[in-house]
């Protein structure tokens, strides 16, 4: 350095992001946490794949004891490897902000200039990778053990309807987001309260026809009744005479699903700061 | 004043240390555990999550029986899970309190810095749990005998053995829970899947809702490993008489014999629970993880 001369003078001008260029880098920001820890602590392998491989195999030898056919092993396999999503909706989509703000990192959200709905959708994309390999480890693990098989139907349309399922399940994890964060303290609460009430209305285990039309069709607002229903008419071979809907309406649904979901979560995300400005809560963590 | 106010305040609490920190502790654990909603909200939640549990089974069995509900196999499947689901509060209920304590309430230096018996402070803090498990028993119960015809009936009840074998039951699986919510403490990361994950194992191998008979034979022997499979079959017996004779696991014991085997496991591990209690609270502070926010 030349004798005089200034070390802020010297300092490269960052470029700023603003506009579509600023929500990608945010959304991206906020997803890349939970994509790379899933490859950065592996021991998350053993906790989080043995337990829901454990519950799996409760009802597995539950359907054995009461001699079920075959194909209902599948069913119970298939709902506890899609247990991985709704959990993750719960705990990591709608508690987040919850968490966020008791760990202080959402007051830091709302003064920078990344738009909130960039975070959620960050959150988002982040957890559907890390929770994705996860069911997909308990698919396998559990179809090896309890020796399932599966015939697709049409591979294509699995794709869609998983694409689709997901799209509206986060949607509603996002929109969850506003709604618990608001809720302060019961929000871990009202987690809890949406496991098993969940698993039992959206047939995680078992056909969600088994319900009735008027059970299974109030159900259908949590997009994974939809999507499971769908999923397990495409790939087990009693699964059609099992299904709830066909599988196109049932996509149909899932399509609107996810756009009535993501609007209503910008909605409530905007409310959210409003609400959470005037009343002190973004940075009050007692509640 | 409250009750609880008023047994507080009795000089047999006030100068006890190990009664004084139980009972402060249970206070405390039911204050946390229910007052986060009003007493409509709370109960609706505490009947919500075990009628739905048990609605699962009873849906899964329906569908492949055409709800033939008079099988034997549908009360044993029934109880066990309503029964089971005081063995997870009570599991997981003292390793919850360690966390909540050091990680999300943050008070844990008060504690530990406070004149309290840490071992009767965390049996008591899991007593809310038990409290909130045994309602969720009673309401599932009492809506299987309602809505599914239980072949369960007052007068029919061996409450002898029921509550002896209760009692033995909560001890045991209160020693569990202290045995893994010490080992919470020497932990920094995944410590709350640890309570669930035995939980999870138990609920598995115990033979909870289904006889051990159906797993296959090289698994079977993982079953009497634990108390809660003597507990289950004792309440089960209890609750049921005869109809619960017909599964050739246990067929061969007699009531004496499955209550001998969980009054030695009640035993063991009460013992066991104290000895290593206070080898983690040493380790832990060995280790400066007392009052460590780890933020996992």
């Amino acid at each position: 350095m030349v004798a005089g001369e200034s070390l802020i003078g010297r300092t490269e001008r960052v470029e700023k992001a603003s506009g579509l260029r600023l929500f990608w880098y945010a959304m991206w920001a906020r997803a890349y946490p939970r994509i790379i820890g899933a490859t950065r602590e592996r021991s998350w392998l053993f906790f989080e794949t043995l337990l829901p491989v454990l519950a799996v195999a409760g009802y597995v030898f539950i359907y054995r004891a009461i001699q079920a056919p075959p194909e209902y092993t599948g069913f119970a396999v298939l709902g506890g490897a899609m247990t991985a999503f709704w959990l993750n909706i719960l705990w990591s989509m709608a508690s987040q902000l919850y968490w966020d703000k008791d760990a202080g990192n959402l007051e830091l959200y709302v003064v920078s200039p990344a738009p909130m709905m960039a975070i959620l959708l960050g959150m988002a994309l982040g957890g559907l990778t890390m929770t994705a390999t996860r069911a997909i480890t308990i698919l396998v693990v559990c179809s090896v053990l309890f020796g399932v098989t599966y015939q697709v139907v049409s591979p294509l349309l699995l794709i869609a309807v998983f694409v689709v399922t997901m799209a509206a399940l986060y949607g509603m994890g996002m929109l969850f987001a506003s709604i618990f964060l608001v809720a302060g303290r019961e929000a871990w609460h009202l987690s809890n309260l949406l496991q098993e009430p969940i698993y039992l209305a959206s047939g995680f285990y078992f056909p969600v026809k088994a319900l009735g039309f008027g059970v299974a069709t109030a159900a259908s607002i949590i997009p994974l009744t939809l999507g499971m229903d769908a999923m397990r008419q495409l790939i087990f071979a009693g699964g059609p005479a099992l299904g709830f809907l066909s599988v196109p309406l049932e996509v149909g649904i899932l399509a609107a699903l996810s756009v009535i979901f993501i609007g209503a979560a910008g909605f409530a995300l905007a409310r959210l700061e409003v609400v959470g400005r005037r009343e002190g809560r973004i940075i009050e963590r007692r509640r | 004043m409250s009750v609880a106010q008023r047994v507080l305040d009795t000089s047999f609490v006030r100068r006890n240390d190990g009664v004084r920190s139980f009972a402060v502790a249970t206070w405390l654990g039911w204050q946390i555990e229910s007052n986060w909603a009003d007493p409509f909200l709370f109960a609706i939640y505490s009947i919500v999550r075990p009628i739905s549990s048990a609605l699962i089974l009873v849906v899964m069995y329906s569908v492949i029986t055409g709800a033939a509900f008079q099988q034997p196999i549908f009360p044993y499947i029934y109880l066990g899970n309503a029964l089971y689901m005081l063995v997870g509060q009570i599991i997981t209920g003292v390793s919850w309190a360690i966390i909540d304590d050091r990680e999300h309430y943050r008070m844990a230096k008060h504690l530990y810095t406070a004149p309290i018996n840490g071992y009767a402070y965390l049996f008591g803090r899991g007593v809310a749990r038990i409290i909130i498990g045994a309602i969720s028993v009673v309401i599932t119960i009492a809506f299987g005998v309602f809505a599914f015809k239980l072949p369960v009936v007052l007068s029919g009840i061996d409450w002898g053995l029921l509550l002896v074998s209760l009692a033995f039951g909560i001890v045991a699986l209160a020693a569990l829970g202290l045995l893994i919510g010490a080992w919470t403490m020497t932990m920094a990361r995944h410590f709350w899947s640890v309570g669930e994950a035995l939980s999870a194992g138990m609920y598995l191998f115990a033979g909870a809702i289904f006889p051990l008979d159906v797993l296959p034979a090289w698994l079977r022997w993982i079953g009497y490993l634990f108390p809660v499979t003597y507990w289950l079959e004792l309440s089960r017996r209890a609750l049921l008489g005869q109809a619960a004779l017909g599964f050739q696991t246990f067929s061969a014991w007699s009531n004496a014999s499955l209550l001998g085997v969980l009054v030695g496991f009640t035993v063991v591990l009460t013992l066991g629970s104290i000895r290593f209690y206070r080898w983690a609270l040493n380790r832990a502070k060995d280790e400066g993880m007392l009052d460590m926010e780890t933020g996992y």
